[in-house]
């Protein structure tokens, strides 16, 4: 069983072909990488993934569920999600803006409090995000998704603005994911530093993947 | 999370974001206010008309920079935070209602603020059962917070939202102005303000049935 199927999916802005006929599956336990230059469709392929766009053609299945149909809305809530920027409210707090995706996905705050600790960020809990280094909201961004446990992980860039304790953390939440049977998605523009994260490492090229 | 608690924690959340930014107000309610006082300066020393025109300019008033105000408000989630709000799989009818009532409470809190000022600036000779007008001027701002976080985010990452959103806004936003200052002019002349008030509620019914039937393709296309 897959987590993620691609069959000749096609996507395009207006008249701009962004993904050109992408064949791709991916297995429960396996951290894939997509590499690419800037401009390449990584970021667009992954919000396909994450059901958040629809192809223009071609078929995309993920956790069983095919995206842009009703059942995508069900399995959302296990896909975890970071992308370029840290999605902080800049007027809310740390401890704030992880309470509020807490409760959100109906959990606990304490999960929230919890996964701040985990990312070295409680003694920085109660600052305002918008005075937040990019490095602290980076780490913030990634203690929500340690606190949400998603069965599908995508990472957007997930290296870049992190110090290497942040990278532990990324390496350990994606750890932590294909142990509990899921899979990690990352897209990177440095392919070096990203085989360091991942299993295999594949490359999108004129909007098809290769490996 | 059920439907109630995810509708509080978003109105919670923007709330709490316009308390720290003091946008509404620090910035839009002087500015209100100051449209509200230019007015009388303009109409001269018929001190008549100016009585006259109060509640009506009031309406005006409230109407445009209420506008500002949800527009504003709604404007300060974007794409990528929004993408993760779906991904936890909030019910966007839940989100829309949520941010609705925030604005909700900004635009009450301006037309409590504008409606003494236009008491002071207007003199205006209110009836004796004038506060009966509330109830359709409070729904009527709760019809204005609808219309614009509606319009807001039907206009969400176009390039044109500035210009697309006041033209949006106008039409849906007619009968709410209209029964909102034709109440109290009812009250004054002896009438009752029950028509402007089941105008209004007809309004708020609507505009919250469009705002759960689009939720979802608004969200769609907005990620």
């Amino acid at each position: 069983m897959t987590i993620v199927r691609l069959r000749n999916v096609q996507l395009r802005f207006g008249s701009t072909p962004v993904l050109t006929g992408v064949d791709l599956d991916i297995y429960p336990g396996e951290r894939v990488g997509v590499a690419g230059p800037n401009g390449s469709g990584k970021s667009t392929l992954l919000s396909v993934i994450a059901t958040l766009r629809s192809p223009t053609s071609g078929e995309a299945r993920v956790l069983d569920a095919t995206v842009g149909g009703p059942q995508a809305y069900g399995v959302r809530r296990l896909i975890g999600w970071s992308g370029h920027e840290p999605a902080l409210f800049e007027e809310l707090t740390l401890r704030e803006n992880l309470h509020h995706f807490a409760r959100l996905a109906g959990l606990d705050i304490a999960e929230a409090d919890r996964a701040l600790h985990q990312v070295g960020l409680e003694g920085a809990a109660d600052r305002r995000a918008r005075v937040c280094s990019n490095g602290m909201r980076r780490r913030a961004d990634l203690a929500r998704l340690l606190m949400t446990r998603p069965r599908l992980l995508l990472l957007d860039e997930a290296h870049a603005g992190l110090d290497a304790d942040a990278i532990a953390i990324v390496d350990a939440l994606s750890r932590r994911t294909v142990s509990a049977g899921g899979a990690v998605v990352m897209v990177s523009h440095d392919r070096m530093e990203m085989e360091k994260l991942v299993d295999r490492v594949l490359t999108l090229r004129d909007g098809r993947v290769e490996p | 999370m059920n439907f109630g608690r995810q509708v509080a924690e978003f109105c919670r959340r923007d709330l709490l974001t316009e308390r720290r930014a003091g946008e509404v107000i620090s910035i839009v309610t002087p500015f209100g206010a100051v449209a509200l006082m230019s007015f009388p300066l303009a109409f001269g020393i018929d001190s008549a008309l100016i009585s006259r025109v109060g509640p009506a300019v009031f309406w005006v008033v409230v109407f445009l920079f209420t506008m500002q105000i949800a527009l504003r408000h709604s404007a300060a989630e974007r794409p990528h935070q929004r993408a993760v709000i779906a991904l936890l799989g909030v019910d966007p009818f839940a989100r829309l209602m949520g941010r609705t009532l925030a604005a909700a409470v900004l635009i009450l809190v301006f037309m409590a603020v504008l409606f003494p000022a236009m008491i002071l600036f207007y003199s205006p000779d209110l009836p004796e059962a004038w506060p009966l007008a509330l109830v359709p001027g409070v729904l009527a701002g709760i019809g204005l917070a609808q219309v614009g976080t509606l319009a807001a985010e039907i206009t969400a990452g176009l390039r044109t939202r500035t210009t697309l959103a006041p033209l949006i806004v106008a039409p849906l936003a007619v009968p709410l102005l209209i029964a909102g200052s034709q109440a109290l002019e009812s009250l004054a002349s002896g009438g009752s303000i029950l028509p402007w008030t089941v105008l209004v509620v007809a309004t708020d019914l609507a505009l919250a049935v469009i705002g759960a039937a689009i939720a979802r393709p608004l969200e769609e296309a907005s990620l």
